[in-house]
Parts: C-alpha cells; structure tokens; sequence
C-alpha cells in the first residue's frame, strides 16, 4: 500500500538503499532486539506500472542481495518461531534466513528443501500474510502484518539465485523398487507427490490432460506474477529424476482410473486434477459473446498465449471495457491481463468491500497502481446485449449482519439498479469440482459440491487411490495443495514399503 | 503415436485422415470427439469427430473441411508425418438402444460424425433411414458407406446435382408424417440443426443434435463451449457433445460460434498467403 503513495522507485535504487543500511548494521553488531525491530521492511522492487501495462513481464523484481540480508537481519530467531505453525508445509524458517544473514544463501535454500519443493513458486503465489507472515513475532511488535518479516520474498530470493546460477540439482533416489505409482493432473500437488514417491525408488507416470505441464501454475497464474520459465524448471527437476510425464492423457477419458489399477499394473494413484469447472452466476445475459469465465480468459491468454497477437491462433477479444465480476486473487489476475491485452478501462466489480477481498493485499495494489478501477459493494444484476455484451446492470449492496463465514453479509439495496457500458465480462466467482474422474469412477465418494472425500492421510474411498489439492479442498492455494501432496506422498510411500 | 496413416481427399475441402492412435482407438464410442492442435507454442486447440475407429490396427478416423487457419494446415500435412497433440476420446458417447426407427439426417461434413452412429444404431437392431444433404453433389461425402449401412438412403442437394434438389428438412418431413421415426439424430451446420429441430417439433419426434461449439480444453475446465439448453448452461464437452434439440438456443450457440469470425478470418487468409508462398 504504501508504495502507491511515493514515487516508483527502481531496483537500483532500492539496492543503493540497501547498501548503506547494510553497512551501517554491520558497523554496531551485535544487533539487539530493538535494532532489529527498527529495521524498516525492504520494499519488493517492481516494474513501473506505467511501463508494465503494456507487457507481460514478471512485475516483482525480486530482492537483490543486499536487500536480502537487510531484511534477513529483521528476523529476531525466536526460539519458539511461531512462523513455522503458519507454514503448511513446517519450513524451518528462523533457520534459512539466519543462512541468508550471513550470506549462504545455497545453505538457505537447502534448508529450505528439507520440506518444501517450489520455493520458487510457494515464494511468489504463497499469501504468506495470513500464514507464515500472520505469526511473525516482528509483525506483532510493529502491530502490523504488513511489517513482519518478509518470509515469501527471502524464499523467492534464494530460490532465484540457485536456478540463475545453475545450481539445481535433481534430488538423489532410493534405487528402483519397479514399483508404479499414477500421479494425475501437473499441478502444485502432483508435482509434490511425484518427487516424493520418486525419492522412495517407486516409478512415477504423471498424466496431464492439456498439452503443457504445471495445471493452474500454467494456465491460469499469468506470466507477470509467476513466469512459465519457473514452473518449466521445476518440471524439468521431476524428468531429471526420472519421472515419466504423459500429457494429452485425461484420466477418466482416455483411459479410467481403475483401468491404471486392474489393467495398466499401477499400484496405486494420486487424483490432484484441481478445480476445473468454472462457476457462473445464473443470471440473464451470461452466454452472451463477450462473457467469459475467469479459466477461459485466462488460459487462452497463458496458455494459448493470446496476448501475442501476432503470433497465437488461439484469438481473444479485443476488449475496449471490462468488467470483471468477483474479489479474488484469480480475479485481479484476469483484470490485469485485460489491461495488458489493450482494454481502456477495467472494473473490478465486488459485492463487499475491499476489506472483505479474498485477494492478496499485494495484488490489489498492484491492480489499483495498474489502472484498475474497483467498484465494491456492487453486483452485476444481468448482462445486456443482443448477442455480444453490450452493458452490465448491477445493483448496489451494503454490508449487513455477519453470516457464517464471520464476514458482514451483503444485502442489496432495492431500487438502485445502474447500468455499465462493457463489451466483456469475465465472471470469476470461483470453480466446482471437475467431473471427469468422478463420472467414470463409481467407487470414489464426493461430497455435495464434487470434492473428493479423503481421511487424514489424503486416502479416498477406494484402495490404492489418494487425491488432494483443489479436488480435496475447493480453490485454495498453491502451498495447501503442497502440504497435501506431502501427506498423500508419505501414505503412498507407507503403502508401497 | 498420433502419426497419419492414410490421408485422402474426400471432396474440394474435405479431408479423411486416419492416425494411428491406439490408446483412443481402443477407448471411443460412437458420438465422441477428440482435440488437437499443430504445436506447442502458438498453435490453437480445435475439437473433431471421431468418424470410425478401429481397435486392432489401432486407429482412429478424422474428416474435416478446410474452414480456418487450423484446418488448412492440418490438410497440408502428408502421410507419416505427427499431429503434435491428440486428446481423446471426450465428451459423451451417443446413447444407442434400439428404439426401433432411426432416421440420420446429415448435412455437409456432418456426415462424418453421424457414420459411427447410424452404424451403432444400425447394429443395436433398429431400422435406419440416412438423408445427407449437401450445396452439391461434390461436396458429398461418405455417400457409398451411408448407402450401405442404411435401408433407405435419401441423397439431396443444395443444386439438384446428386438426387432430391431441396434441402433436408424436406425429405425429413415427409418422413415425419409417411414413416413415424422413433428417434431423429440430426448433425450438421448449426443453422440445419436448427431447422430440422423444428421440423419434427410438431410431430414430438425426439431430435438429437450433436453440437460442434467452439473449445479450449474440451475437459470441463474453461466453460467456453458453453449452450443454453432449456434455460440451463450446459457445457458441450462435458454434458455434450449431444442434446435435445427441441431445446437447444440454437441463435445463442451461433453467436457464440462467430465471436473471432473476423480474427479468424484474418488468420486463415494470412495462413493461406503463407502456405501458397511456400508452394
């Protein structure tokens, strides 16, 4: 937030910065508690939002080094480290940023590898704010979140600079056990379960139904908040260590689940195929041209690369304003890939405030510094056009008593019906559970919405087969469908001892 | 894996290719449907018919009219070369039971994915009359296997140059009232299925139509082939490809297939410069 206030500072600029406070720290080691308390937050450099509009390069920067371990001596090493009760995935947190402290910044990430794969990623999509960073003992000091120690940033950092350097190294195996194990859909908690079932010496096959690995990470983050060259190193780190990858293969299609169990010899199998089936909002005007859902945007633009013109069969609209309906991380990321794609005006269009957005605080900035403009307390009531989108009519909402989520609900208000001129919509009020594997598989239980039903160790109703992430949880994060992943692996690794 | 076996050119823009794709080969049912696209990068993803299919040599067959940038390159690849990227089998397979009298009614490329079916249906022990309909008699395809298969065989076109000068809603009536079909399966150009859909409404005859919407993923995930049936949003690739056609919003679901005519017009025509330059 407070970088919307000042002027835009450059990487350099911020390194200069932290070049002369990092002098003056190490000239009065060593540093008390209130020294560290008094060290202010190292601001996460970033594209010019002027410059950034027009192009789809990653916005954050990354530290530089000597931001790094400015902010790495903001840690206080509380011997209790509460952070690591944030963590899904119990990363030893105190320990890896007392490594970048004093500068061992391989170290750090080795320590940070002890627990947790895609450091790279979990450091750029993680809300850390409301998990490891919730708890940050800095934070509570300073009685403000935003100023606990910037653990996400440190982690992205040390991850960065082991890729750049060509230090990645694929994990060493147990030796082959000749046992099969399917791991279906790429994404997050595939990823995790691959490499942990591979570590044990079993043979992984992992299926992907779309041509590209990575799931959401590919299709849906967009390039200027998580670059695809990332996501292609870590899957690139699972062939190296012998992981089989099948893309073109939707299980439940091309060949059933039990099929991979009865018939094809796998012993057993992980679902980690997300959320994919968009949610609409069953109001009039929705399959007008010119209404997409969030998924459809957003993987014609990643992973059809529609934003290159020039180049891409896959088309888009060419969008002149847009209203994006929902308050969500994937909702900020369909805005800002709008603004990039050439649209006049975007509109965030949400029905409470901003107070109530399940957005990151990071991305709302960024969207507001981008040229979003944020219509709050508002919902789209229908769409009106012919045939293509011509307008969206909303009513206004306020807040009323809390519902059972604790949020204040919100009730609209009669009679105040307004009328927006958009040629696109892009409904982004979140996913259901995809049916496929499901549908074919008459054994595996669900609940109401589609999820599938797993016990504490990610087991699903039927033997030998596990599931987590999205499938599990609904849309949630990258990192919890990691921590999943992980309990899933182990039980997978249990099972095949 | 997904190399081209045979290819052959079944009229002006139409082309037959069978690939050697065995796992699909050995999955696919009547009705279903796969996706590819040409590469990796910049390519788009486009959904076709599975016209037949023959598990022990491992194959499976798409026929597809040259209508876009896809397409016309998909028709400039030559035997033994690769499709980079094949998915399949989606969608549902067409609900075969003998229901007694069938009547197929194909329009144009239509024709191939309503083969697999009449053939299915024929199998299941109903009887089965076919009515293709094309602009002219070049543009018809699969006239020989239809024959055939079917008991009786209805051949018209746009001009009069093959059998009956009309269009198919024509004959199909007439079959309405003379021959009482059971069922009506009807696939084609929207604006067909559209017609022959109220051509048997008032004879309550129940009328399948297979719709080719526009895609990305083909699994559910993007929502983008999505129709409204009935008042209800339903999605092609994963409700679909077949539905009700007394209740399909035919209008809408031709809108929607025209939203990048432009763009895409323009692709097919650079597309078109490029490959005639390389000629």
């Amino acid at each position: 937030m407070s970088s919307m206030s000042h002027k835009h500072l450059t990487q350099q600029e911020f390194d200069e910065a932290a070049r002369i406070s990092l002098d003056a720290l190490n000239s009065c080691q060593p540093l008390s508690l209130k020294d560290r308390l008094s060290i202010p937050v190292q601001e996460m450099p970033s594209q010019d939002p002027i410059i950034r509009r027009e192009n789809t390069k990653e916005v954050a920067l990354g530290y530089t080094e000597n931001q790094a371990k400015v902010e790495a001596l903001r840690c206080l090493q509380c011997k209790n480290a509460p952070c690591i009760n944030g963590c899904p995935v119990r990363i030893d947190i105190p320990r890896f940023i007392k490594e970048i402290a004093d500068g061992d910044f391989q170290k750090a990430i080795e320590v940070i590898k002890e627990n947790s794969l895609l450091s790279a990623v979990c450091g750029r999509v993680c809300p850390q704010e409301v998990q490891c960073q919730l708890y940050c003992t800095v934070g509570k000091s300073l009685k403000n979140v935003l100023k606990s120690v910037s653990i996400g940033r440190l982690e992205r950092f040390v991850a960065d600079r082991e890729r750049e350097e060509g230090n990645i190294k694929a994990p060493q195996g147990k030796p082959d056990t000749s046992k099969r194990v399917a791991v279906v859909g790429s994404g997050p908690a595939s990823i995790v379960v691959a490499a942990d079932v591979r570590r044990e010496g079993h043979s992984v096959t992992l299926f992907e139904a779309f041509h590209k690995t990575g799931g959401v990470m590919t299709y849906g983050i967009p390039e200027f908040r998580l670059p695809k060259s990332i996501v292609k190193s870590e899957i690139d780190t699972l062939k190296a260590m012998g992981v089989e990858i099948k893309t073109n293969f939707v299980v439940g299609k091309t060949r059933k689940l039990t099929d991979l169990i009865e018939k094809d010899g796998y012993e057993a199998v992980f679902i980690g195929t997300g959320a994919g089936l968009p949610k609409f909002m069953n109001i009039e005007g929705e399959n007008l041209v010119g209404v997409y859902s969030a998924n459809e945007f957003l993987t014609r633009a990643n992973l059809m690369r529609a934003y290159d013109r020039g180049m891409a069969a896959t088309p888009i609209a060419m969008s002149k304003k847009v209203a994006v309906v929902g308050g969500g991380n994937v909702a900020m990321d369909s805005a800002r890939t709008a603004v990039r794609l050439g649209a006049e005006e975007v509109y965030i269009i949400y029905r409470r405030t901003e107070n109530e957005m399940p957005a990151r605080v990071e991305e709302i900035a960024h969207a507001k510094e981008e040229g979003v403009i944020f219509h709050t307390l508002v919902n789209p009531k229908r769409i009106l056009g012919k045939l293509q989108a011509e307008a969206i009519e909303c009513l206004r909402y306020e807040l009323g008593e809390p519902d059972d989520s604790g949020r204040r609900r919100p009730v609209e208000i009669p009679g105040s019906e307004f009328v927006m001129n958009v040629d696109t919509v892009i409904i982004a009020i979140g996913n259901e559970s995809n049916p496929l594997i499901s549908q074919t598989t008459p054994g595996l239980k669900c609940n109401k919405w589609g999820n599938i039903i797993v016990d504490e160790n990610c087991k699903t109703s039927m033997d030998k087969v596990y599931a987590g992430g999205d499938i599990v949880l609904g849309a949630a994060t990258v990192i919890l469908a990691m921590g999943q992943g992980r309990i899933a692996a182990r039980s997978i690794n249990k099972l095949l001892a | 894996m997904n190399a081209i076996l045979n290819k052959k050119q079944l009229s002006q823009n139409v082309y037959l290719m069978e690939l050697y794709a065995p796992i699909i080969s050995g999955e696919c049912r009547a009705g279903q449907f796969i996706i590819l696209s040409l590469n990796n990068e910049f390519a788009e993803r486009i959904p076709l018919t599975i016209a037949d299919s023959n598990p022990e040599k491992g194959t499976i067959t798409i026929i597809f009219q040259v209508v876009g940038k896809t397409t016309l390159e998909l028709s400039n690849l030559s035997e033994g070369e690769k499709i980079v990227n094949l998915l399949g089998p989606l969608g549902n397979p067409t609900h075969i039971e003998k229901f007694g009298k069938v009547l197929c009614v194909a329009g144009g490329i239509g024709v191939a994915p309503s083969y697999p079916i009449a053939k299915a249906m024929k199998k299941a022990g109903n009887e089965l009359k076919v009515i293709i309909g094309a602009r002219s008699k070049e543009l018809i395809i699969y006239e020989s296997e239809m024959r055939e298969l079917s008991d009786e065989l209805i051949v018209c076109t746009d001009d009069g140059s093959c059998g009956r000068k009309a269009i198919v809603t024509e004959p199909l009536k007439e079959l309405c009232i003379s021959w009482k079909p059971d069922i009506v399966v009807a696939i084609g150009p929207a604006i067909m299925m559209k017609f022959c859909a109220e051509t048997t409404r008032p004879f309550g005859i129940t009328t399948l139509v297979s719709l080719n919407t526009i895609m990305i993923d083909g699994t559910g995930m993007c929502g983008g082939c999505r129709v409204t049936v009935g008042n209800e949003t339903k999605f092609v690739c994963v409700d679909g490809p077949e539905f009700d056609g007394h209740k399909v919003d035919f209008d809408n679901m031709m809108a929607r297939l025209g939203a990048y005519k432009d763009l895409e017009s323009q692709a097919y025509h650079k597309c078109k410069l490029d490959s005639s330059l390389k000629k």
